[in-house]
C-alpha cells in the first residue's frame, strides 16, 4: 500500500482536530480534538519511519503518547475543578483572565 | 627667576578669612569684621614686605616667583598654579590691599547696622583674595581664576541687598554683561595655547617673537573684548551705573578702585602682544578715547551722586586704556594714572557714602546743597578728591593725567592730534561734571527734605577717607617724582626709541588747565550763579535727556542683542518642543496606539487564541514553503 495514503489520512486527522479546537464550545470535546492532532502527528511519525527505515520515528511516537496521558490527567483534572465550581464545561465561558 | 615662600600668605590670609567668616555663620557676628579687616591689613603689610625686599634687590633680580601646586599635567602640556611678583603686580598688590584694608575699616562703621555685615565682610575678603590672585598668576589661565573670582565677588557685592529686585536685577546685568568679558579672554587663551603652546607670561613672551601678526592680533583683540568687560568700557559698558546698587563701600572699592582696573592690568600684562599686534593697539586706544568722552557726557546729566562718580570711573579707565593702547610710551602713566584714580576716586566714593549715611541714603544730589558746614570733613576729602580728579596741581591727577594728555599728542600724526584733543576736551567735560557734583552737594542752598538731618559720619568712616584724600594730594608727585614709576616699571616693557614731541609738557599743562577752567567756569554760572531745582526739570534739551539715559546705551543693547536674542530663545524653545520632544513624544504614542489597538486580540476566549495560534501556524508552513519552492 502507498505510504502516502497514510499522510493523507494524518492530514484529513489534523484538519479535523484543528477545526473541532476552534469551533467547538465544549471543553472534553475541544480537548479529545485535541487528542486527535496529537495522534495525527504520531501517524505522520510512524509513517515517515516506515518510509526512510529507521526507527527515529517509532520513538519519538512513543514520546508523544506519554506526553499525551500527562496531559489527559492534568487536562481532565482541569475540566472537572471548572465544571465543579461553575456547572458548565463551555471554554467561552472560562475568559476571566482578558481581565 | 628667584622663587620664595611667602607669595602664597598675600591670597591666604584674606581667603581665610572669607571662608571662616562664611562657615562660622551667626557665631562670628560680633567679631567677624574685625577679623575680616585684620586679616586684609596683614596681607598690607606682607605686600609692604616684599616691597621692602624687592627694593633691597637689582632690577634684573626682582621678579619672584612662587610654584603651587601642578594644576594640569596632561603629556607635554603642563601647567602650574604658579604665583608670580613683580614690579607691576607690586603696585597692584598694595593698592588692593591698602586701599581695601581703608575700606574694611569704612564698612565697619558703614555697616554696622546691617544685620548681614559678617556676609559682607566674607564678600569683601573674598573679592580681595581673588583679585590679588588675578594679579599674581604667572599665566594666563591662573589669572583667568582670579578673573571670574573678582567677577563672582562683584556679583555677590552689587546684589548684597538683593531683597530689593531692581538690585538684584543689577548684579545679574554686572554678571552677563562680564560674562562676554570672560568668553574673550578664554577664547584669546585658547588661541595663545593653539598658535603658541603655552599660556604663561614668560612662554608667550618668549614664543610672540615667532608667531604671526593675525594670530597675535586675534589673541590681542579677544583680550581686549576681557578688558572692556571688565573695566566697563565701550561698548561692554553698561553695567558699571547699575552696580552702583551695592553698598558704596563696594563701589568705593570694587567699581572704582581696583575690579574695573582689571582691563587695565590686563592689557599692561600682555604688552608683549599688544606691541607686537599694531592694529589691536589701535583697537584698543579707540576704544579708551570712545569710552572716555562716553563715561564723561554720561556723567554731565545724571543727579544719582554714585553714578555720577561711576560715570567719572568709565571716564578715567577710559584715559587707562588709552595710555595703555600707546604702547611702552603709555604703559607706565596708565599705572601711574590707576593709582592716582584708585585713591581720589574711592576717597570720593567714601565721600559719597559719608553724605549719604548722614541724609538717609538720599543719592539724588538735588536733595542735596550746602553740606559743607554740617560735613566739614566729608567736605574737605571729597575737595581733595575733587581737586585731584581735575588736575590742579599739584595734585596727584595732575601729574598723570597731564601725562597721559602729553603722551596722546606726542604719539605722532594725525592720530596724535585727535587722541590729544580728545583727553582734552575730556579733561575739560571731567572738570565741569566734577564741578557740578561739588557745588549741588556742598554749596548753595539746602534742598533737603524733612526729616533729613545732615551729620558728620564717625571717625571709623573719615579715618580712611582722610588717608585716601592725603594719598589723592601726594601721590602724583611722590610717583613722577624723578620719574619714580617709570623707572620702576621699566623692564617690564620694551624699550622705546626717542618719540617726537609735538607740544611741549608745559604747553599741554597749560592746556588741560585752560580746559579745565572752562569746565569749572560753565559749572559755575550754571549751577552756583542759577538756582537748582530740587526736582530735575523735565523739559530739556534732547541732549540732556539721551545723556540722562546713558546715551542710549541700555536701549541699544535691548534693541540689538536682548530682543533677538529672546526671539531666538523662543524659536529655539518651540523648536525643542516640535521637534526633539515630539520625536520622543511620538515613539512613545506609537507605542501606546499600537499596544491599544492589538490589544482587542486579548479577547480571554480560548478558541481565539487557538485560531491565532492556527493561523500562525498555516502562515509559517505557507513562508516556509514559499521560501523553500
Amino acid at each position: 500500500m502507498n505510504a502516502a495514503n497514510y499522510l493523507y489520512l494524518s492530514a484529513m486527522l489534523f484538519t479535523i482536530g484543528a477545526v473541532g479546537v476552534v469551533v467547538r464550545r465544549n471543553a472534553i470535546v475541544v480537548f479529545m480534538c485535541v487528542e486527535l492532532m496529537l495522534n495525527a502527528a504520531n501517524l505522520s511519525f510512524v509513517t515517515f519511519s516506515r518510509i526512510n527505515g529507521d526507527l527515529n520515528g517509532q520513538v519519538i511516537a512513543f514520546f508523544t503518547m506519554v506526553v499525551a496521558a500527562c496531559e489527559v490527567v492534568v487536562g481532565l483534572a482541569i475540566i472537572v475543578t471548572i465544571y465543579r465550581s461553575r456547572r458548565s464545561a463551555s471554554v467561552d465561558d472560562a475568559s476571566l483572565l482578558k481581565r | 627667576m628667584m622663587t620664595s615662600s611667602s607669595l602664597v600668605y598675600l591670597i591666604a590670609l584674606p581667603l581665610s578669612g572669607s571662608a571662616i567668616l562664611l562657615l562660622s555663620g551667626r557665631r562670628s557676628d560680633k567679631w567677624g569684621h574685625l577679623l575680616a579687616t585684620a586679616l586684609s591689613a596683614s596681607s598690607f603689610f606682607v605686600g609692604l614686605y616684599q616691597l621692602s625686599l624687592m627694593l633691597g634687590r637689582s632690577n634684573s633680580q626682582r621678579p619672584i616667583s612662587q610654584k603651587l601646586f601642578e594644576w594640569i599635567s596632561v603629556g607635554t602640556f603642563n601647567i602650574d598654579a604658579g604665583l608670580m611678583l613683580d614690579q607691576l603686580s607690586i603696585c597692584f598688590v598694595l593698592l588692593i590691599t591698602g586701599v581695601g584694608t581703608l575700606i574694611h575699616i569704612y564698612s565697619i562703621s558703614y555697616m554696622a547696622h546691617d544685620p548681614d555685615r559678617r556676609r559682607f565682610f566674607a564678600f569683601l575678603n573674598l573679592f580681595i583674595a581673588a583679585m590679588l590672585l588675578l594679579v599674581l598668576g604667572d599665566s594666563y589661565l591662573n589669572l583667568y581664576v582670579g578673573w571670574e573670582g573678582v567677577g563672582l565677588a562683584s556679583y555677590l557685592l552689587i546684589g548684597f541687598w538683593n531683597q530689593k529686585p531692581a538690585y538684584a536685577t543689577a548684579s545679574k546685568k554686572a554678571f552677563v554683561m562680564n560674562r562676554i568679558g570672560d568668553m574673550g579672554l578664554s577664547f584669546a587663551i585658547m588661541i595663545a595655547f593653539a598658535t603658541m603652546g603655552t599660556v604663561s607670561f614668560s612662554g608667550i613672551k618668549e614664543a610672540a617673537d615667532h608667531t604671526s601678526t593675525g594670530a597675535l592680533t586675534a589673541v590681542g583683540i579677544m583680550l581686549l573684548v576681557a578688558a572692556a568687560g571688565k573695566s566697563a568700557q565701550f561698548p561692554l559698558q553698561a553695567w558699571l551705573g547699575d552696580a552702583m546698587a551695592g553698598p558704596t563701600p563696594v563701589s568705593a572699592l570694587i567699581h572704582a578702585a581696583t575690579m574695573v582696573t582689571a582691563g587695565v592690568y590686563l592689557i599692561t600684562r600682555s604688552n608683549f602682544i599688544f606691541d607686537a599686534a599694531p592694529t589691536a593697539q589701535l583697537l584698543v586706544v579707540i576704544v579708551g578715547a570712545i569710552t572716555l568722552m562716553f563715561g564723561a557726557l554720561i556723567g554731565t546729566a545724571k543727579d544719582d551722586i554714585k553714578k555720577a562718580l561711576a560715570a567719572s570711573t568709565m571716564s578715567q579707565i577710559g584715559y587707562m586704556i588709552l595710555a595703555a593702547g600707546l604702547g611702552p610710551v603709555g604703559y607706565a602713566f596708565a599705572i601711574m594714572h590707576l593709582l592716582t584714580h584708585g585713591f581720589f576716586k574711592a576717597g570720593m566714593f567714601l565721600g559719597a557714602g559719608s553724605v549719604m549715611h548722614g541724609m538717609n541714603d538720599e543719592v539724588n544730589m538735588r536733595k542735596y546743597g550746602a553740606l559743607r558746614k554740617f560735613m566739614p570733613i566729608t567736605f574737605a576729602t571729597f575737595g581733595l578728591g575733587y581737586l585731584a580728579i581735575l588736575g590742579v596741581p599739584p595734585f596727584a591727577g595732575f601729574y598723570s593725567k597731564d601725562m597721559i594728555i602729553e603722551t596722546a599728542f606726542n604719539s605722532g600724526g594725525v592720530k596724535g592730534i585727535i587722541l590729544g584733543c580728545v583727553t582734552l576736551l575730556g579733561a575739560g567735560i571731567t572738570a565741569f561734571y566734577m564741578t557740578r557734583v561739588m557745588i549741588l552737594t556742598f554749596t548753595g542752598t539746602s534742598r533737603w527734605d524733612e526729616e533729613a538731618h545732615p551729620h558728620e559720619s564717625p571717625w571709623l568712616m573719615w579715618l580712611p577717607m582722610a588717608i585716601l584724600a592725603i594719598g589723592s594730594v601726594t601721590s602724583g608727585y611722590l610717583l613722577s617724582h624723578g620719574d619714580a614709576l617709570v623707572n620702576w616699571l621699566s623692564p617690564l616693557f620694551e624699550s622705546h626709541g626717542e618719540h617726537s614731541e609735538l607740544l611741549s609738557p608745559m604747553v599741554v599743562s597749560g592746556l588741560a588747565l585752560l580746559m579745565v577752567a572752562i569746565g569749572v567756569a560753565f559749572a559755575f554760572i550754571k549751577y552756583s550763579l542759577n538756582e537748582v531745582d530740587a526736582v530735575a526739570p523735565a523739559d530739556v534739551s534732547i541732549f540732556t535727556t539721551i545723556a540722562r539715559q546713558d546715551l542710549m546705551q541700555d536701549r541699544f543693547n535691548e534693541a540689538v542683542f536682548m530682543r533677538p536674542g529672546q526671539a531666538l530663545t523662543s524659536v529655539l524653545v518651540k523648536t525643542d518642543e516640535a521637534v526633539i520632544d515630539g520625536a520622543v513624544r511620538g515613539v512613545g504614542r506609537a507605542a501606546l496606539g499600537s499596544g491599544a489597538s492589538l490589544r482587542g486580540i486579548q479577547n480571554g476566549f480560548v478558541r481565539s487564541y487557538a485560531a491565532l495560534i492556527l493561523i500562525g501556524a498555516l502562515a509559517l508552513v505557507a513562508a516556509i514553503w514559499v521560501v523553500t519552492q
